[in-house]
């Protein structure tokens, strides 16, 4: 396991994936598969810096990676604002260009990429986004 | 990410580099809205050396396609996209929204 802790910020977001698909490659998941972590982390995290803490410089992001004998699971911490995913609107795929909306588009990719996604929101703990990506079999 | 910009007859090239992130992403919109607010709207993104894009670097692109299309002015279409990003594009239904060219000047010959 390996944790290291982020600034809430846009500009850490190139350092975050570095450090996810170093893990990823580590545990020995595909260039396709990477990619997949690497975009879901990237979109989880501008979520958490955009609509967990409203901003940027607000609070941290920790990031822990397990590798497991079936793949790379990521978990991410922060200590803003919570929020009910099934509350979130799905984009609309085949929706005219002039009709597209910009919301939920992260995590409708966070939950199609990964092959597991749990979010756990305490008071006392923070919110914890824990997703799984298991190698080919 | 840098983002280098070359004015033809016909269109406009547009090269970005490295990553397009929430980071990055405002950059690259500077530069694409630089064209657009000059009054033109044929654009080619050169995507040869993009290795990441997530949906913040889409949204400035749906964004410039939506200005470029209006009135049929124009388009925004990309060249040399990686596998791996186009199909993240495809995973939200964003891929019907631009024509991909495998090639630098197909893309620029539509023009």
């Amino acid at each position: 396991m390996k944790t290291k802790l982020f600034p809430g910020r846009y500009e850490s977001l190139e350092e975050i994936s570095r450090f996810v698909v170093q893990e990823a490659e580590k545990a020995g998941l595909d260039e396709n598969a990477q990619y997949s972590v690497e975009l879901a982390v990237d979109e989880a995290c501008t979520n958490i810096i955009e609509h967990a803490y409203g901003g940027e410089d607000k609070g941290k992001i920790e990031c822990i990676c397990t590798i497991t004998g079936e793949g790379l699971t990521v978990e991410l911490v922060d200590h803003g604002r919570s929020f009910n995913p099934k509350k979130v609107p799905k984009p609309k795929i085949g929706a005219k260009l002039s009709e597209v909306k910009s919301r939920g588009a992260g995590l409708y990719l966070i939950m199609n990429l990964m092959d597991e996604v749990h979010f756990d929101f305490s008071k006392d703990k923070g919110n914890r986004l824990t997703m799984v990506k298991k190698k080919e079999k | 990410m840098e983002v280098t910009t070359t004015q033809y007859k016909r269109c406009d090239l547009v090269k970005p580099t490295g990553r397009i992130d929430g980071s990055t992403a405002p950059q690259l919109e500077e530069a694409l809205k630089a064209i657009t607010e000059a009054g033109r709207y044929k654009l080619v993104l050169d995507m040869s050396d993009v290795n990441f894009v997530s949906s913040a670097g889409w949204w400035v692109l749906i964004r410039t396609q939506k200005t470029c299309r209006r009135y049929k002015r124009g388009e925004v279409v990309l060249a040399c996209l990686d596998p791996k990003i186009r199909s993240s594009l495809d995973l939200v239904g964003m891929g019907t929204y631009f024509t991909i060219y495998d090639d630098v000047t197909s893309a620029v010959g539509n023009f």
